[in-house]
C-alpha cells in the first residue's frame, strides 16, 4: 500500500519538475511547480514526518508560490513569444543526464549499512524539543537571517526617488 | 498527565534507495533547469526543485538510518527557512534588474562581461 502511494507521489514530483523545466509557458511552469512541491509534501507524510509536510504546504505552497507568481506578473515582457531556453540547452541536457547517471550508479553500487526496510517515526514533540534545546542557537540565527533577508528584499525592490 | 509519545519502528514496502533515487532524479531535473533556462524566475524555480531534492534526501536518511538523532529533519527545516529567505531576496533583485534593464533574461544582463 505504501508502495502504491510512493509511486503516485514520486510520479507527481517528477512530472511537476519536468513541467517546470520543459514547458514553454512560464505561468504553466509555476503551476506545475506547485504540483511538484505538493508531491514532496506527500513524500514527507510517507516518511512519517507530518510536521515537515505541513511546513512544506504552508511555506512552499503558500508563501513561496505567491511570491514567484507575483514576480512573474511584474516581470512579464511585452512580447509573448519569448524564448525561455538558452542556446546551451543540449549541453545542459548532457550535463544533467551525466549527473543523474553517476548518481544512479553510486546508489546501486553502495551496500547499505542497516536494514533499509524499517522507518522510525519521529513524533512532533521530539522535533520541537530538539529544535528549541539542542538547535536553539541555529534556530534563532535562522530567524535573524529571515528578518535581514526580508528587510533587504524590501529595500532592494523599493521604488527610488525620481525613478520612472 | 501527558503521555510521552514513543518512537516506533515500522516496516514499510519502500526502501531507502527508492527515496534516494527519487531525490537524485529531482536534483538532476533542477540542474537541467538552472543550466538550460534563461529567465531568472525560472532559474529560481529550478533551484527550489534542487533544494527540495536535498530535503527529501536528508529526511529519508534521517528516518531510515539515524532514528534517535534525526538531524536530517532539523536540516530540512533549516533548508526550508533559508529557501524562503533566498526566494524573497532573489525575487527582489530580479524585480530591480527588470526595472533597470527591461528584461529578466540572464543572458541579456551582461554589463560585467568583458
Amino acid at each position: 500500500m505504501t508502495e502504491v502511494f510512493f509511486y503516485i507521489f514520486a510520479a507527481t514530483v517528477i512530472a511537476g519538475g519536468l513541467g517546470v523545466v520543459l514547458l514553454r509557458n512560464i505561468v504553466y511552469s509555476a503551476l506545475t511547480l506547485i504540483a511538484s512541491l505538493m508531491g514532496v509534501a506527500g513524500i514527507y507524510i510517507l516518511l512519517s514526518v507530518e510536521f515537515l509536510a505541513l511546513v512544506q504546504v504552508l511555506i512552499y505552497g503558500g508563501a513561496v508560490m505567491v511570491l514567484i507568481l507575483f514576480a512573474l506578473m511584474l516581470t512579464r515582457t511585452r512580447e509573448l513569444k519569448d524564448n525561455l531556453d538558452g542556446d546551451q540547452k543540449p549541453l545542459a541536457a548532457v550535463a544533467a543526464l551525466a549527473l543523474l547517471g553517476s548518481f544512479i550508479a553510486a546508489i546501486t553500487q553502495t551496500t547499505w549499512p542497516r536494514d533499509v526496510n524499517q522507518i522510525t517515526t519521529v513524533p512532533f514533540n521530539d522535533i520541537g524539543n530538539a529544535l528549541f534545546e539542542r538547535w536553539a542557537v541555529p534556530f534563532e540565527i535562522a530567524s535573524g537571517v529571515l528578518l535581514v533577508a526580508l528587510v533587504g528584499a524590501i529595500i532592494i525592490a523599493m521604488q527610488e526617488e525620481g525613478e520612472r | 498527565m501527558m503521555v510521552p509519545l514513543l518512537q516506533e519502528s515500522v516496516t514499510t514496502g519502500v526502501e531507502l534507495q527508492q527515496y534516494v533515487i527519487l531525490s537524485s532524479i529531482l536534483f538532476s531535473i533542477g540542474v537541467y533547469g538552472v543550466l538550460a533556462r534563461r529567465n531568472a524566475v525560472l532559474i529560481l524555480m529550478s533551484v527550489e526543485l534542487m533544494l527540495n531534492a536535498v530535503s527529501i534526501n536528508m529526511v529519508a536518511f534521517a528516518v531510515y538510518t539515524a532514528p534517535t538523532l534525526f538531524v536530517g529533519i532539523i536540516f530540512a527545516i533549516f533548508i526550508i527557512t533559508i529557501a524562503a529567505a533566498e526566494v524573497g531576496l532573489a525575487l527582489g533583485i530580479v524585480l530591480r534588474v527588470f526595472r533597470n534593464r527591461g528584461t529578466a533574461n540572464v543572458d541579456e544582463i551582461d554589463s560585467l562581461k568583458w
